[in-house]
């Protein structure tokens, strides 16, 4: 039975963990994420959660300490943004290596400097090839749906991998939405216990964790890893699935908006996607086929599905909400491109740098680079494939 | 608390024989007897700073370890054992654990005194009911031999070489054990291998057993970086303690004991000689750096017995 509730994204992510109730979450406040460990600390203080919580002296510390708990046999998690995810970048490649199953709240915030608090997706880019599987949102009901369905998929057998769980700054986590929750028994029911099969704590074997590892076997270490990230599309469809029994909203590895008999595709990440669904709305009524595909998994990145899903279309624009600082353009667009080329299409693409540090994005924006995929299609020619949106020169 | 010296070193070893220590290493010493000071049938979850107990204990896919172990990184020691206690914590209030555990962390000087530092404070300042254990051999030795904070004045390491214009390192060594004592822990203490061991060995299991965050603070000599006769590793620790360069004390719930006051306090030479990181102090015209050395020894020793006599 849902209940409807007017929440912030942080707050959200906050009930959904209080709905877990974790074993242990150890916390720095970090602007926009501060709210997360906030809300919960009052759950604990009021104990409506049994999680041992503890309030660190830094994010290098909050990872660390999540890395012991979850190494130890508890579920555990923390909570970051931006400076904070840099801060722990070692510690996520090791949570990564030692295949722990924990989880991280991550609202998107530029990295620094300048020193800037608002959305942009930098510190989680740069954490793109730590070993972690990131899921994005592009409003508060994604964020907490996807949070209530974090530990099913890093936990899983097959996985065992430690899971972003992402939201836009501000954008999402501060504004308040109309969402569904679901309730407390049944979120508990489809998360389930936590069952680790070798763990510090087991009394009956005692186990070593960390350990130093040369030339012989560091190689097939990381295999290993590789080896779990390739069970993570289908873990995530079939929890998709499940998840879809409980609360009627289905999730996929990304969602194609109106792609149906798209001609011109916009491919982002996060809220911004909601700007451009207006955008489309309003183009698909003067008979322009436009469609969006925005990505929900990006780690690992599920390219033959994105081609697939992008066949047919003649002209691509993809959005990095992040510099990649190669001369010709950002993350996402480099992996979209990549794809694309494997599946040898032959759409034309091109790669816009957009909203950095919060810069707005308006439907007015979205709107301008359909018109320009329409134009580079007639053209035949991509031109600067490499574009910013938005920018004052 | 009674000590037998043939009863407590007849215990189980729990740091197994095999792994890649340098032989004489005080390191190694240091950790086998902490853990003497566990009882025996009680667990324990070991975590390790970065440094050479961790790379030669536990090169894939080997453990010297007995007991439950985890190493992360250099400088999350400290942090990484407050998660894991929190996870007992947590278990235990959900019903899913019914053992006891300790919790005890080894790092060198380099994990401890610097890299490591904010993270070590931060579980003291937490009062996470485990020990830290700092094998202090006053120097990053893993790396081959460079300065730290540990490192006392005037020794020549690699990045405070001794030259033409260089005398070793310029800077005293700085106090962690009053550091952490200024946490107001329940219990920290400061030890060495000395005698039968009694002092570590009281200490260690004082600090296992002591509800809350303890610290320990080990002299370990290294004598690769310390350039000494590696047999004579006993006889360098008590010239440490004799020349009250190396005190033994102990802060607990605030309250300052000294264990030992030498009869009569030898002079800082004694401890220096045998030591090729020290050879330039006795070279002719540099008599002033061992009375400087002398000096800094006096003064420290000095504010330690203020301490000690007000409790």
């Amino acid at each position: 039975m849902a209940k409807r509730d007017r929440l912030s994204g942080n707050e959200a992510i906050a009930i959904a963990l209080r709905q877990i109730n974790p074993d242990v979450f150890p916390a720095f406040p970090i602007t926009p994420s501060t709210e997360i460990p906030q809300y919960f600390a009052s759950f604990v203080a009021n104990g409506q959660v049994d999680t041992e919580f503890i309030p660190v002296e830094s994010e290098h510390s909050s990872m660390s300490a999540a890395i012991g708990a979850s190494a130890a046999g508890a579920r555990s998690l923390t909570a970051t943004s931006s400076c904070g995810l840099a801060y722990m970048w070692e510690e996520l490649y090791i949570a990564a290596s030692n295949r722990l199953p924990l989880a991280l709240a991550l609202v998107n915030r530029a990295l620094s400097g300048p020193i800037n608090i608002n959305c942009d997706h930098s510190d989680s880019m740069g954490a793109r090839d730590a070993g972690w599987i990131q899921i994005y949102a592009e409003n508060n009901q994604e964020a907490y749906d996807n949070m209530v369905q974090a530990y099913r998929i890093a936990e899983h057998e097959s996985v065992r991998l430690p899971i972003m769980i992402c939201q836009d700054g501000f954008i999402t986590s501060h504004a308040v939405e109309n969402m569904e929750l679901l309730e407390d028994e049944e979120v508990k029911k489809f998360v389930g216990e936590y069952q680790p099969e070798n763990y510090l704590l087991n009394p009956e074997c005692p186990m070593a964790v960390g350990p130093y590892s040369i030339t012989d076997y560091y190689m097939e270490a990381k295999r290993s890893q590789a080896e779990g990230m390739r069970h993570v599309e289908e873990v995530v469809l079939n929890v998709a699935e499940e998840f879809a029994g409980i609360s009627g909203r289905e999730y996929g590895l990304f969602e194609a908006y109106r792609m149906e008999d798209a001609e011109y595709a916009v491919v982002m990440i996060g809220s911004a996607a909601g700007t451009t669904k207006d955008a489309i709305d309003k183009l698909r009524e003067q008979g322009e086929k436009v469609g969006l595909l925005k990505i929900r998994l990006y780690r690992p990145f599920p390219a033959e599905a994105i081609a697939q899903a992008l066949k047919g279309v003649k002209a691509v624009a993809v959005m990095d909400r992040a510099e990649g600082y190669t001369n010709h353009g950002g993350p996402l667009g480099a992996d979209v491109m990549a794809a694309l080329y494997r599946a040898r299409s032959q759409a034309l693409a091109v790669n816009y740098i957009y909203g950095l540090g919060g810069r707005d994005v308006r439907v007015e924006d979205m709107e301008g680079i359909f018109a320009t995929l329409k134009q580079i299609a007639a053209d035949g020619d991509a031109g600067e494939t490499y574009r910013y949106l938005g920018i004052r020169e | 608390m009674s000590y037998n010296f043939k009863e407590t070193m007849s215990k189980p070893e729990r740091l197994a024989p095999g792994h890649r220590m340098c032989a004489g290493c005080g390191g190694t010493i240091a950790v086998r007897n902490v853990l003497r000071g566990l009882h025996e049938g009680d667990k324990a979850v070991i975590g390790n700073a970065t440094g050479c107990l961790e790379v030669s204990t536990f090169t894939y896919p080997y453990t010297a370890w007995e007991d439950s172990y985890i190493h992360n990184a250099f400088e999350n020691a400290g942090a990484t054992l407050s998660g894991v206690e929190g996870a007992y914590r947590a278990l235990k209030r959900k019903g899913k654990l019914d053992e006891t555990y300790k919790f005890i962390t080894f790092g060198g000087d380099g994990g401890t005194y610097d890299i490591g530092f904010q993270s070590l404070s931060g579980a003291m300042e937490r009062n996470t009911d485990m020990v830290y254990v700092c094998y202090d051999n006053g120097a990053y030795m893993n790396t081959g031999i460079q300065r730290s904070s540990a490192t006392p004045m005037y020794a020549d390491t690699t990045t405070t070489p001794v030259g033409s214009v260089s005398n070793g390192k310029p800077q005293n060594r700085k106090d962690l054990a009053a550091i952490i004592a200024a946490h107001d822990v329940p219990y920290v203490a400061q030890t060495t291998f000395i005698g039968n061991f009694k002092d570590l060995h009281v200490k260690s299991e004082k600090a296992i057993y002591t509800p809350g965050a303890a610290f320990l603070n080990i002299m370990a000599p290294c004598p690769r970086g310390w350039r000494y006769n590696t047999p004579d590793i006993m006889e360098i620790c008590k010239l440490g303690v004799e020349t009250c360069y190396w005190p033994l004390f102990e802060v607990e719930e605030g309250k300052w004991i000294l264990n030992y006051e030498p009869k009569k306090k030898l002079p800082i030479e004694d401890f220096l000689k045998p030591q090729g990181r020290f050879k330039h102090l006795f070279k002719k015209g540099n008599e002033y750096l061992i009375e400087e050395f002398q000096k800094e020894v006096d003064r420290r020793w000095e504010e330690l017995q203020f301490r000690c006599s007000r409790g």
